[in-house]
């Protein structure tokens, strides 16, 4: 049966100042929002701390250059020399998954009433990150060969009969790729903090009943989320890296049609 | 058995998904470790490669996941 503590009560929106209705539009400035400028502040102290342009460059400027430099190299090795137009779009993607990521497993429940939010475990933001870059690469692909961009759907080298069957499969696989970008994101931070916070149940719980195997079970419980937890961030960087990684594919297809 | 006890099952059911989604992964990087070792030289270029194959079995796991929820919280 259901306990007392609800798991899905973490990934509730809900206004932080009040509500505010305008013309019948629900406007209220929620935590949803207020997590993503989070975010936002988070992205913009790392980039401004580290781009002092010093001849030698201290720790910060390292670790920004060293983050720039990787997703330089990613569309270098994915996409070739035209890569390096879709390096800014990539970087600040691969940068706002990460930190939204790595801030939605932040502890801050430590403090009564407080709770953080992930705002990447809710679809409505995952799905729209996977729209834009659906967008581009439609954009790109469009853009750059025209109704050529059709080919894209017809494989070199297959045999002229398999046509009406390849056709179909490959424009299916192509338009579900939104879908599957969008849900991987949201389903892996979903399941995690679900997890995490199962485990958490089980602590408070433990300690609660009592007796002799009731601290032991919150012990062993809370031996898990350690583990689990250091999953978590495994989890929330390997998820950025495949949003980009997979996106940088997409484009590659767009720019080089097969 | 009731329509409860049913959603329950499913749902248990539904979850196995996941654990075989796991062999998959654990295959993924298993066979990449296997290749590596052999030829360390040319294990840093397929890291890509590694992560694209992570990702597809792994989404598949992930809509297991998904399922379960769907019946657990969704179905009426």
């Amino acid at each position: 049966m259901a306990g007392e503590i609800d798991p899905m009560e973490q990934f509730k929106v809900e206004p932080v100042f009040g509500n505010m209705v305008v013309g019948g539009y629900d406007l209220s400035f929620t935590n949803s929002a207020l997590f993503m400028f989070l975010v936002l502040g988070a992205l913009w102290v790392f980039m401004i701390g580290g781009m002092k342009r010093e001849l030698i460059p201290g720790r910060w400027q390292v670790a920004v250059e060293s983050v720039v430099g990787f997703i330089d190299d990613m569309m270098r090795v994915n996409i070739g020399p035209e890569g390096k137009q879709f390096a800014p779009y990539m970087f600040s993607l691969f940068m706002f998954i990460l930190l939204a990521n790595l801030i939605g497993v932040l502890p801050f429940a430590i403090v009564p009433g407080l709770h953080t939010f992930a705002v990447t475990s809710h679809i409505t933001v995952t799905a729209v990150l996977a729209v834009f870059s659906f967008g581009i690469v439609l954009a790109v692909g469009f853009w750059r060969h025209g109704l050529h961009f059709f080919s894209l759907f017809v494989p070199h080298g297959a045999p002229a009969w398999l046509m009406p069957i390849i056709i179909p499969v490959e424009f299916v696989s192509f338009m579900v790729r939104p879908f599957s970008l969008g849900l991987r994101l949201f389903v892996a931070m979903t399941a995690g903090h679900i997890l995490l916070e199962v485990f958490g149940s089980f602590v408070v719980q433990g300690l609660n009943a009592g007796g002799a195997l009731g601290p032991i079970v919150s012990l062993l419980s809370f031996v898990m989320i350690i583990g689990v937890s250091a999953l978590e961030l495994l989890v929330c960087a390997i998820q950025a890296y495949v949003f980009a990684l997979l996106t940088s594919l997409y484009l590659n297809d767009a720019v080089h049609l097969h | 058995m009731t329509d409860l006890g049913a959603m329950y099952i499913g749902a248990g059911l539904a979850a196995i998904g996941v654990g075989l989604a796991a062999l998959g992964v654990g295959n993924v990087f298993g066979s990449f470790l296997e290749g590596a070792l052999r030829n360390p030289g040319a294990a840093d270029g397929q890291q890509g490669r590694l992560f694209i194959g992570f990702a597809a079995s792994e989404l598949l796991g992930l809509i297991a996941f998904v399922v379960a929820i769907l019946i657990l919280f969704v179905v009426k």
